[in-house]
């Protein structure tokens, strides 16, 4: 694609820099002048916001660390602390704890946006699989960091997540007993934790860095997702990208400056005010929000090790939908049954991350397992039968076409 | 068309269906929702209900209670009980607090405003010995720590309505909740009959009786007014940074929304070239 301006510095220095190193030039290639579909919506501001969100938990997860002891006798008190009696302690933890949420937030928006526009498909299969990664690096270090807290759901969270590896067969226990460093979650668990905590963000920020430069090699996708054929397709990246995701990451603040501010307990779950006791089991041992979809999934198999399969499974199908649906048709708009079951499959996540949430009992283990079946379906039957029965709508010829009609 | 009907009146039926069914969990009853003057966006703690709370909290609870993260120097923090640095020293100084003289004698010392309120038991197993079997909790993060599930579809609203005060409503309910059991209900021994509490059956006894702590401002000196400033106080000691955090949101909240329609309007003339 050809851009639509080039990086000439005016100044003596920058031109003298850059012929020794041209960042100043990658910079404007990456997000000045390179050329973004102008038919996108507003869902495609979240990649943006997603950056934004990782930029956050590092700058205030740093600041904790200066404030944080792991320590199983001063982990939960130095959280305490933060919120007493370090100055804006609290605008730090909530804005952390807050944070995960809203990244999570973030993430699943992108992912619904990627799976409905078919954003996987070729050429984006690496951009796609990168994604996969990120997330489930996130997923990781979302899980660590809600252990570090110490309090009664940190340490059950950490026994039940664990010992979700002791289902394998013959290595399972040692597998277990190495990941906890000892007999139990204990201090070393607690002390790897943090160190994987602190360390894992940074890996996502390097994987980041191959999403978007593996973005910007295939270039975006967009709401026809058909690829931009001319620069009347597209429009530069600044002002036209910057201002617009500017907008919408002041309006996703302002959601979640209601939860930092105003609404804080909301998320936060009560029995991890009540410091970490392994002989006290709480009466229910629930995930963070992000995470209920997978619990439910692995609560609605009896078998522990075909739960446990079916746990991992369902976040790595995810890396192979894009040879898993064969439609040569993108975007959903197009195909009108693909929006159907696709949004079937969105109601049965949201489903099953509310029978994450409830015991696992009478009716919702019923539901939890109709959900989980339509969700492996959706991707592994539904995916691949589509592309060869579905009747798809026209085409338009262009994007520019799709946005102004027929006069262009 | 009807493949859109099917999925609706599927979705509606799972639904409905899951709701009408009842809850096997462990019942717990609702508490009855309070005002509190902390609610809100622009909720603040009353000083003389805090005042009143950590009264009662002096004279009653801190027999059995800890509240091991709470520094005598709270007292004189900004939103809190609204106490002077002097009185918070004075308050301190009635207090004996352990420690070692300069040969490493142990000596008991009057407390200082750096010092946390000192807890009634030497450890765990002293407070269990002496409550039969169960330690009475650290009241510091308890306000956060109790709560009740509101169930759908109140959770939901409860985010746009910004109600947060689940707590001190359970613990307000909790300490006027004590009846006698129905018949049929098998009590253990030792254990007394809560309405409020999970399973109803609860280790401590009523902690208070009308009339048993004197107020000096005229409140009403009855166990619903005692549950009440007790509650609050407990939510002061759980977020005693709530009323900064309020005044500093709402701030935030101006300069964000200004921020949006700024961008707004920037991001329309940008786009307007375009369309």
């Amino acid at each position: 694609m050809s851009g639509h301006s080039t990086y000439q510095p005016q100044n003596k220095f920058l031109q003298w820099f850059e012929k020794r190193l041209p960042i100043g030039g990658l910079i404007h290639s990456s997000f000045v002048a390179y050329p973004t579909p102008r038919n996108l919506n507003y869902l495609w501001t979240f990649g943006g916001i997603l950056a934004f969100m990782l930029g956050v938990q590092i700058v205030t997860g740093i600041v904790l660390a200066m404030h944080y002891t792991p320590h199983v006798d001063l982990a939960f008190r130095s959280i305490e602390s933060i919120m007493r009696d370090v100055n804006f302690g609290w605008l730090l933890r909530y804005l952390h704890a807050y944070g995960a949420s809203m990244f999570f937030l973030a993430v699943y928006i992108h992912m619904f946006r990627g799976i409905y526009y078919g954003s996987y498909k070729e050429p984006r299969e690496v951009l796609w699989i990168l994604g996969v990664i990120i997330y489930l690096l996130m997923m990781a270090t979302g899980f660590m960091g809600y252990v570090l807290v110490w309090g009664q759901m940190s340490f059950w969270a950490a026994t039940v997540i664990t010992n979700l590896f002791s289902a394998i067969p013959g290595v399972g226990e040692t597998l277990v007993t190495w990941l906890w460093g000892g007999f139990a979650v204990g201090n070393p668990t607690l002390n790897r934790f943090y160190s994987l905590h602190y360390l894992l963000p940074f890996v996502i920020a390097g994987v980041v860095v191959l999403h978007i430069w593996a973005l910007h090699v295939a270039g975006q996708n967009n709401p026809t997702g058909i690829e931009a054929k001319s620069d009347k397709d597209t429009v530069p990246f600044t002002p036209y990208a910057t201002v617009k995701d500017g907008f919408f990451l002041a309006c996703f603040c302002i959601v979640y400056a209601w939860f930092v501010f105003y609404i804080p307990g909301y998320l936060l779950n009560g029995d991890n005010f009540i410091p970490a006791n392994p002989a006290v089991t709480p009466a229910e041992i629930v995930p963070e929000w992000y995470y209920l979809p997978f619990y439910a999934i692995l609560r609605s198999i009896p078998d522990k090790l075909m739960g446990v399969i079916a746990l991992f499974s369902s976040i790595l199908v995810l890396a192979f939908i894009p040879w898993l649906d064969t439609s040569r048709v993108r975007s959903a708009r197009y195909r009108p049954l693909f929006k159907q079951f696709f949004w079937l499959w969105v109601i049965a996540c949201v489903g099953l991350g509310w029978l994450g949430s409830k015991q696992p009992e009478g009716i919702y283990v019923i539901m939890s397992r109709v959900f989980t079946v339509y969700y492996f379906a959706f991707f592994l039957i539904i995916m691949p039968l589509l592309g060869i029965f579905e009747k798809t709508k026209p085409l338009p010829n262009s994007i520019s076409e799709s946005v102004l009609g027929a006069k262009a | 068309m009807m493949m859109k009907r099917t999925v609706l009146a599927l979705t509606i039926a799972v639904a409905v269906s899951a709701l009408a069914l009842p809850a096997t969990a462990e019942e717990q009853v609702a508490p009855p929702r309070l005002s509190w003057s902390f609610a809100g966006p622009f909720g603040k703690y009353d000083p003389a209900q805090l005042q009143r709370g950590f009264k009662i909290y002096r004279e009653v609870c801190s027999v059995c209670h800890s509240i091991q993260m709470l520094a005598f120097r709270n007292l004189a923090d900004p939103g809190g009980p609204g106490f002077s640095e002097a009185q918070a020293a004075a308050v301190a100084s009635e207090f004996k607090i352990k420690d070692l003289d300069d040969q490493g004698n142990p000596i008991e010392r009057p407390g200082r405003p750096a010092d946390t309120f000192p807890p009634p038991f030497a450890n765990e197993l002293v407070a269990k010995a002496a409550n039969g079997g169960t330690a009475p909790p650290d009241m510091s993060t308890l306000a956060k720590a109790r709560t009740y599930s509101r169930g759908f579809p109140w959770f939901i609203l409860d985010a746009f309505t910004q109600y947060q005060e689940q707590g001190p409503d359970y613990i307000a309910a909790l300490l006027k909740g004590y009846e006698d059991p129905p018949k049929g209900f098998q009590l253990p021994q030792a254990g007394h009959y809560n309405k409020f509490f999970p399973g109803h059956n609860i280790a401590m006894p009523p902690p208070i009786q009308a009339g048993q702590v004197t107020f000096d401002d005229g409140a009403p000196q009855t166990i619903d007014q005692y549950s009440k400033d007790m509650a609050a106080f407990l939510m002061w000691v759980a977020e005693p940074h709530l009323v900064q955090r309020k005044r500093i949101g709402f701030q935030v909240m101006i300069f964000l929304i200004v921020l949006a329609g700024l961008m707004y309007f920037t991001k329309k003339k940008v786009w307007s070239a375009v369309h």
